[in-house]
This record gives C-alpha cells, sequence and structure tokens, in this order.
C-alpha cells in the first residue's frame, strides 16, 4: 500500500498536486509513531514462540480478563446503543429547557480525563458514596465489582452512539414519516419501519466504536474495578501486571492479542461507512 | 513519482528534525546536583522529611551542594521495573530485597551482593504487617485466626504488584505454619480461605489504604504498621482501631546505590552519603517519627518507640529462605497464590 | 445535495450542533411518551456524566479557597502543570500537520489500500493506552530493541519529555485527521480544480481555498486533540517515570496527591483539568453555533 511499490495504475488520476507530500508526512509519522512502535510489539510476542504464546493466551487468567474486557465493553455498548439511541432522539426531536447544555454534555467523556473519571466514579459509587449509599441498603454493590467495571466503560463509551446516531436523525425528519403516518401507519410502526432503518448503520458504528474504547480502557476502571483476577480484572490492568513482574513477553502477548481484535474492530466501523457512503451516493 | 518522492525526503527531514528537537531540550534540561529516589508507595511522607533533613546537612558540610532530592514513587514493583526499562535512579529504597536484587540481575547496574555493602541487610529501617479495623473492632477481629472466619472482608493489595502485598501474605503464611505445625495442606487450606475473603485487590498499599478508609469498603485492612499509624493519623484516630496480632513478619525494606547511574551522573559521593545518613541518629529519629521501626531506637524520641508493640516476629530469611526462594515459590506464576487464589464466583 | 450541509458519518468525532428544528412532524409521540424518554435520557446523563463532573468540583472545594490555591499553587502542581502544557504544545501541531496531510491525500484523491490507510490511522484511538505505552517501552527501554544503542549515545527517550510526547502523540493520533477528512470529502475538489485552472500556485490554493474552508472543523479537531493530550493517563503513566516535578503530569499529580491522601488537592488539580474540559465543551458549542451559521448561509446561496 505505499505509494513507492506501484508505478501507475495505485491511484486514479487528479490534476490536484500534492499526493506524494501528504502521503509521505502521514505515511512517516504513522510510521514514526504506529507502525514501527507495533512491530516491536509484535516481534517481542512473537520471541516468546509459539508454544509458551499458546499457554499464554490461554491460560485461565488471561482469558478471564480477555472475557472481562470483552463482555464488559459489549454490555457496555449495549448499554449506550439503547440510551444513545434515546437520548440522540430526545435531543433531535423533543424540545426542553436545557437541552443545548445536556447536548454539550454529552461530550464529556471525551474530554474529560480518564484518571479524574475513575478517581470521581469511585467515589461516588462507593458503598459510602453518593449513589452507592443509595444502592448499598439493597445489596447492590457497584464500585470494586464487575458492575463498577461496566459504570467507567459505560461513561467512556457514551457520547458515540449519540454523535453517529444524531445527524443521521435530524436527516431523516420528516417527509416519508409524514406519509407513513398519511398512510395510516401506527406511530410506533413508523419508528420501526421507517426511522429505524436508516438509523441503522450509524448506530452499530457508535456501538462499534464505544464498544473498542471500552475494550482498552484502564485509567477509569482501574480505580473503581476492584482488580481482583479472575473476577474484576481487566486485561489492560493483566498487561501492566505481567510488566511489572518483568515479563515482557507476555505483556506483548496479551497486547498483540488486543491489538489484532481492535484493528479487525476499526476495520469493521470503516466497512460500515464506506458502504453506507457508497449506497447513499455521498462520495 | 520523482518529484513527490524528492518532497517525502524533505518532509521526513522535517520530521525528524522535530524529534531531535525534543532531544535536545531534554538534555539541556539536566541539572548537576539533584539525585533521584526511587521508591515505593508508603515513603512519601518519610522521605518528604528524611530529604529536607539530608540537603541540610550536606550543604553545611560540603562545597558542591545538593539543589534538589527528586521523588518517584509506586508499587514496589513497577518502580523497580521502571529502573530496569532506564530510569536513572541515584538510589532505590524499595519495599523488599527481592525488588532489587530484580534490578541487579537484569539491568547490571549494581552488584549481585548490594544487600552486604551496608549495615543490617540494607535496610536503615524496618516495620511490620498488622491489622488496621474500624473503631471498636465490629468484626472482633483479634488474630490471623479471625481472618478467615465467613464474612470477614479483607483489603490487601495485589501481591503480584505490591510489595507490602507480598509482606502480608507471607506474614500470613508464617501464621498458618505455626498454627498448624508445618502441615502443608492445612496452611494452603487457611491462606486460600483468606483470599477468598478479600473482595479489592488493588495495584499498592496506598490504593488498598484508600479503598478501606475512605471507601468504606471492607473489615480489615492488612497493612504495613507505618501505614496504619498513618492512616490513622489522617483520617482520625476515632475511625480506626490497630489490632497487633500474635505473631507477624520483620519486614525489612532495603536501600542501594544503584552504580552504573551514580557514576554516570557523577553523583556516587551524594547519592552514597545520602544512604549513610539514614543510619545516623538525626535520620533514626525521623524514622521513629514517621512510624517505621528505626535500627537505632536509642536515636529517636522514646514516645515514638512507646507506639511499637512487642510482636512476635519471624524473619524472611528464617521463615522462608529468603527473597530469592519465597518470590518464585509464592509469588511467580504458578506459585502460591496463583494456586490457591480462586475467586469468589 | 448540497454537500456542505451533509452530516458526517464519520468516527470519533461528534457532530455538528441540532439544526433549527422545523415543524413538528404529524405523526408524533404522546406529551406522556416524550416526557418519559427526557426524564430517562436525563437521568442516564446525570448518573454517568453529571454526577462525577459535580464532584470533582464539591470535593476539591472540600477544604477552602486557601487549602485550593496551596494545592494548585504548590511546585510540583506548577512544574505538572507547565509539563503538560509542554507535551500539548508539542503533540497538537505535530498532529495538526500530520492529520492535515492525511487528511489532503485521503480527502482528494483515489488510490488503492485507503481504506487500510483510514483504518491505519484510527487504530491508536482503540489501541488500550496501556499497550500505546507498552510499546515505547518495549523499543526505547533499556531493556528495548533501540535501548543500548539510544544508551550509547546518551539519548533519552522514555522518562523523560520526549516519551511522553510521543506517547501523547500516538493516542491523539487519529483526532484532526478524523476530523477534517469527512470535511473535506462531503466538500469534494472542484474549487481547488478551478483555481489550478485559473493559475494559482498549489500552496496558494491549500491556504486561501482549503484551509478557510475546513477552518471549524480544523479548529474543531485541534480543541479534541488538546483536551485528550492533556488528559492521558493510561500511556503516559508507562513511560513517565513518576519523578516528583520533573515526568508528572497533571493526571499523573492528580493520582500521586490522591495516593498521599490529600484527596482535596487531588480534586483541586482535577478541576483544572475538569475546567479545562469544560471550556473545550463550551468552546464547542460556541464553534457549533458560528458553523451552523456557515452552513445555513451556504445553503441560502
Amino acid at each position: 500500500m505505499t505509494a513507492s511499490t506501484a508505478s501507475s495504475g495505485w491511484r486514479q488520476p487528479s490534476i490536484l498536486p500534492g499526493l506524494g507530500l501528504s502521503l509521505g508526512i502521514t505515511l512517516t509519522a504513522l510510521s514514526l509513531v504506529v507502525l514501527i512502535p507495533l512491530a516491536a510489539l509484535f516481534i517481542k510476542a512473537a520471541s516468546a514462540g509459539p508454544a509458551e504464546i499458546w499457554a499464554i493466551a490461554t491460560s485461565p487468567r488471561t482469558l478471564a480478563a480477555l472475557r472481562l474486557s470483552f463482555l464488559g465493553a459489549l454490555l457496555a455498548a449495549a448499554v449506550n446503543a439503547v440510551f444513545g439511541l434515546i437520548l440522540a432522539w430526545v435531543l433531535v426531536r423533543y424540545d426542553f429547557p436545557g437541552k443545548r447544555l445536556v447536548d454539550a454534555a454529552v461530550d464529556l467523556p471525551f474530554a474529560l480525563p480518564t484518571a479524574v473519571a475513575g478517581i470521581a466514579l469511585a467515589a461516588i459509587y462507593a458503598p459510602n458514596g453518593w449513589v452507592g449509599a443509595l444502592l448499598a441498603p439493597y445489596g447492590i454493590k457497584v464500585a470494586y465489582t464487575p458492575l463498577g467495571v461496566m459504570v467507567a466503560l459505560i461513561f467512556v463509551g457514551l457520547p458515540f452512539v449519540v454523535r453517529m446516531v444524531q445527524p443521521v436523525l435530524e436527516e431523516s425528519q420528516g417527509d416519508i414519516e409524514e406519509a407513513a403516518a398519511l398512510l395510516g401507519a401506527s406511530r410506533l410502526r413508523t419508528i420501526f419501519k421507517v426511522i429505524l432503518p436508516p438509523v441503522l448503520p450509524a448506530l452499530l458504528t457508535g456501538f462499534v466504536l464505544a464498544f473498542a474504547r471500552a475494550v482498552g480502557e484502564y485509567g477509569s476502571v482501574i480505580f473503581i474495578a476492584g482488580n481482583v483476577p479472575m473476577l474484576s480484572e481487566i486485561a489492560p490492568l493483566l498487561i501492566v501486571i505481567k510488566l511489572e513482574q518483568f515479563d515482557y513477553a507476555g505483556a506483548a502477548v496479551i497486547a498483540t492479542l488486543m491489538l489484532l481484535m481492535s484493528f479487525a474492530l476499526i476495520l469493521l466501523v470503516n466497512l460500515i461507512q464506506a458502504r453506507t457512503r457508497k449506497r447513499l451516493g455521498d462520495v | 513519482m520523482s518529484r513527490p518522492s524528492f518532497r517525502r525526503l524533505v518532509q521526513s527531514g522535517l520530521v525528524l528534525g522535530a524529534f531531535s528537537l525534543c532531544f535536545g531540550i531534554v538534555a539541556g534540561a539536566r541539572a548537576q546536583t539533584e539525585l533521584l529516589n526511587v521508591s515505593y508507595d508508603p515513603t512519601r511522607e518519610l522521605y518528604r522529611e528524611i530529604n529536607a533533613a539530608f540537603i541540610a546537612d550536606w550543604n553545611a558540610r560540603n562545597a558542591k551542594k545538593i539543589t534538589t532530592i527528586r521523588q518517584s514513587h509506586g508499587g514496589s514493583g513497577a518502580q523497580a521495573r521502571t529502573v530496569i526499562d532506564g530510569l536513572n535512579a541515584d538510589v532505590v529504597t524499595l519495599a523488599l530485597a527481592g525488588d532489587i536484587d530484580a534490578i541487579a540481575q537484569r539491568s547490571r547496574k549494581l552488584p549481585l551482593d548490594w544487600q552486604k555493602r551496608l549495615p543490617d541487610n540494607a535496610s536503615p529501617y524496618t516495620s511490620t504487617i498488622v491489622f488496621l479495623v474500624r473503631k471498636g473492632n465490629p468484626k472482633a477481629i483479634k488474630d490471623w485466626g479471625d481472618l478467615v472466619k465467613p464474612g470477614v472482608q479483607i483489603i490487601t493489595p495485589n501481591p503480584k504488584t505490591s510489595g507490602g502485598a507480598r509482606w502480608n501474605y507471607l506474614a500470613a503464611w508464617a501464621y498458618a505454619e505455626k498454627a498448624f505445625d508445618k502441615d502443608d495442606a492445612k496452611v494452603r487450606d487457611y491462606i486460600g480461605k483468606l483470599l477468598a475473603n478479600v473482595p479489592v485487590l488493588d495495584t499498592g498499599a496506598r490504593g488498598a489504604t484508600t479503598t478501606f478508609t475512605q471507601r468504606g469498603t471492607g473489615d480489615l485492612l492488612l497493612a504495613w504498621e507505618n501505614e496504619a499509624f498513618l492512616a490513622k493519623k489522617e483520617f482520625g484516630q476515632d475511625k480506626f482501631d490497630i489490632v497487633v496480632p500474635s505473631l507477624s513478619i520483620l519486614a525489612e525494606p532495603p536501600v542501594a546505590l544503584v552504580d552504573a547511574n551514580v557514576d554516570a551522573k557523577g553523583t556516587r559521593a551524594e547519592a552514597q552519603a545520602y544512604l549513610e545518613f539514614l543510619y545516623t541518629p538525626k535520620a533514626q529519629a525521623i524514622i521513629a517519627r514517621n512510624f517505621y521501626r528505626p535500627r537505632n531506637p536509642e536515636a529517636a524520641d522514646p514516645k515514638d518507640i512507646a507506639n511499637f508493640p512487642k510482636v512476635d516476629l519471624v524473619t524472611i530469611d528464617g521463615a522462608f529462605g529468603g527473597w530469592a526462594k519465597a518470590q518464585p515459590t509464592h509469588f511467580g506464576d504458578g506459585g502460591t497464590f496463583d494456586q490457591l487464589y480462586k475467586p469468589a464466583r | 445535495m448540497s454537500e456542505a450541509a451533509l452530516p458526517r458519518r464519520d468516527a470519533t468525532v461528534p457532530a455538528k450542533a441540532a439544526k433549527p428544528r422545523r415543524a413538528r412532524p404529524i405523526g408524533s409521540e404522546s406529551r406522556l411518551v416524550q416526557i418519559l424518554l427526557i426524564a430517562v435520557s436525563l437521568g442516564f446523563l446525570l448518573l454517568f456524566l453529571l454526577l462525577p463532573l459535580i464532584s470533582v468540583f464539591v470535593e476539591a472545594g472540600a477544604r477552602g479557597w486557601s487549602a485550593y490555591r496551596a494545592a494548585i499553587t504548590e511546585p510540583d502542581a506548577v512544574a505538572a502543570i507547565r509539563l503538560t502544557l509542554l507535551v500539548a504544545s508539542i503533540a497538537v501541531p505535530f498532529n495538526v500537520v500530520v492529520g492535515v496531510a492525511a487528511a489532503w491525500a485521503i480527502a482528494k484523491f483515489e488510490f488503492r489500500g485507503k481504506n487500510l490507510l483510514i483504518s491505519l490511522i484510527d487504530l491508536p484511538f482503540s489501541v488500550s493506552p496501556v499497550i500505546s505505552g507498552l510499546v515505547y517501552v518495549l523499543l526505547f527501554g533499556a531493556q528495548g530493541y533501540l535501548g543500548p544503542f539510544l544508551k550509547a549515545n546518551g539519548i533519552e527517550i522514555i522518562f523523560a519529555l520526549p516519551g511522553l510526547v510521543l506517547a501523547t502523540v500516538f493516542v491523539t493520533f487519529p483526532f484532526v485527521a478524523r476530523e477534517l477528512i469527512p470535511h473535506m470529502q462531503s466538500l469534494g475538489s472542484t474549487d481547488e480544480e478551478a483555481a489550478l485552472t485559473l493559475g494559482a500556485s498549489p500552496w496558494r490554493v491549500f491556504f486561501s481555498i482549503t484551509l478557510p474552508n475546513v477552518k471549524w472543523s480544523l479548529f474543531y479537531g485541534v480543541l479534541l486533540c488538546n483536551a485528550r493530550a492533556m488528559g492521558e493517563f493510561g500511556a503516559v503513566a508507562v513511560v513517565s517515570g513518576r519523578i516528583r516535578g520533573l515526568t508528572n503530569t497533571m493526571p499523573l499529580h492528580v493520582e500521586i496527591l490522591y495516593n498521599e491522601y490529600m484527596s482535596a488537592a487531588a480534586f483541586a488539580v482535577a478541576s483544572l483539568l475538569a475546567g479545562l474540559t469544560l471550556v473545550t465543551l463550551a468552546l464547542k458549542s460556541l464553534l457549533e453555533w458560528r458553523y451552523g451559521d456557515a452552513i445555513a448561509a451556504a445553503r441560502h446561496h
């Protein structure tokens, strides 16, 4: 895929200049900052040898951590998909006081440092915190349980679904919907048959992004998770622990596993988007 | 394609230039008479006081002044790793000898027999493991035996990442060996039950203390003696009680010079003096005031010494054959901790 | 379709603010359902977003104004603030240059492997921050692949400023590019082509046509990039070494203070970061107002 490999035919002709320059900057920076370091990670992981890689990857503790990270992220993304859709709907369709404020607040997790979020969430959801104290009498514990992991992951993934779905909902407002209503479709039927289908790709993209972000989250989770091996220990923490036991290869193997899965996810999102763009004739 | 590739060359030159600029800034920022002490979590308050005293002491007697002693704190294992990975520590003051051994073995920046270079196993202060419970001791926890009762929640950091947690674990192990007369199956059963009562494993001693004191989680905190005293001081004498078990372990947090680093920086004399200062009466008094047990109690304020209860203490060398043996047996991959840790479902 | 008005379906980046609402469509939910849905949304936001933010400021103010001031003017805190600003001031411009270049290449040209390239640019976004720190340790650490070489030449990367900058550049890599690409794509290249045909030089076309066209998206990308650069914790924690007053950034300083039982001071420094977040969001909202007007203006023509 590099510019130098193909002499012609690798790109469509254009009268615009600067492809070489801009692609050059991009690839140089990409290589220096992202690709070479990641290559070091792969080499380190490979240095462990196939038998050991397999042993690390399939050890119960690794599997438990990966399961928590991926399942937790999946659940958190699902929660975000549901509430994010409702939130986007409310923000686009209804009027209420403070709407602009709410709209701005949705971006908070993008910008709030994860460590700050983690400490604040732990303080709130601990048994003596504002919310934790309300739940404690019912025997519901949030902080220091897998539920706490979920809370943090929901927090970091929240903006994605809203921000993906919002513009599409705005666009879909109007004519077809009115037509459906005039033709006698019930409101619920209109929502599910007319409004939601075009939103689906955006919803899916938001879901996958929230998921991808949550899988790797570290800063906000460790403060609230409890970090008990096999139970509330997330995969990034396991990497840190391996690192602190001087087990560089082990850390690299788990990191590589996570990385490959992340990359597959991102590729998936971009494919969804490319397909949607093509279908809407937008390029 | 020829023009763009030339442009790309220019461009990569620019990028490289930017990178080397970063290096230049850092190279220029190095000050001469600064020491870096890489330490573990609970020593922050101790070394803040020690550093001030040492700088005053050194600068009164030497022409080459020390401007600052920088501190870096974190879990003991994590700190050892950063030194192995190249952090330029002049001295390391970690929670256990095993972590400094790891630095010696992996980075070869100090000799393997580093522990013989200073008195008292290179540990100018000691501590032990005690229980911190909530005021009035509502769960009536008196000794290690009470820790495995159902419904008792124990807070301890993760022995994989925290030095203090390793001492906790070994103290419990030593008690069990004595209580069950070295019956291995019963010892393992006891430790397994104890671990099953642990709902939160923080990565460091400080995190565990915060979880217990500020988040109101757990009935008992397994803690360094100094950490337990400090927690009482910080959060109020009326909130927590310290329970001293019948038997505990003599924790020896060692200090060492990182030879390769001090030689590269030209700070050997200062760093060596810094470590030796820890053994002086002045430093020993500071040590006792910060709730560590001084090697030389006569130097300290008797009021501080009176804080320390008499405890039956086992040593790591006597009961476990030293860190070189205890570390892999208990905390290595597949060690007893891994075998016995079965989280509640 | 009017291209500029196209909402973006891109990754990582929030979309523009709500356009002025039209009259309510014929079919709509009952008032009760509306109130219910609004209540659910607001409750959800309160629980997960606003409470944490409020608690930061409440805890920060717990010991009064003078303690707050003392916490943020203490030398180590000042050093942390200065370091954070320095790191961001290197990482953000770097990402702006790269982001603009990447957006130009991707939005203005069609070439093979484009989707792969986009995915690679996006990759840091989904990589765990811990891994982004780890890769630099593996590469530049004393035991790493380039460690011996760097040591022999007296170059320090990790546990020093370059390591912090690299880790920050890594985690914020996609932000600017991701913001610009969809906007440039939707604008098309007709303006530039026309200018070139009329004899303008390529750089002039870029600076007087392309850049002004996307300036708001660019600014917006810079804002997000900057917020993330200043707030990054996981990646920086791995490569920092946590030397107080030297390699301690603000988020790390928050953690250190928190671990020293100085939770009021920790939250005080945290409140600075949270304040920065609020400023970022305010700027962003402001931008959306202006940007929204620009779109509307473009439509009327």
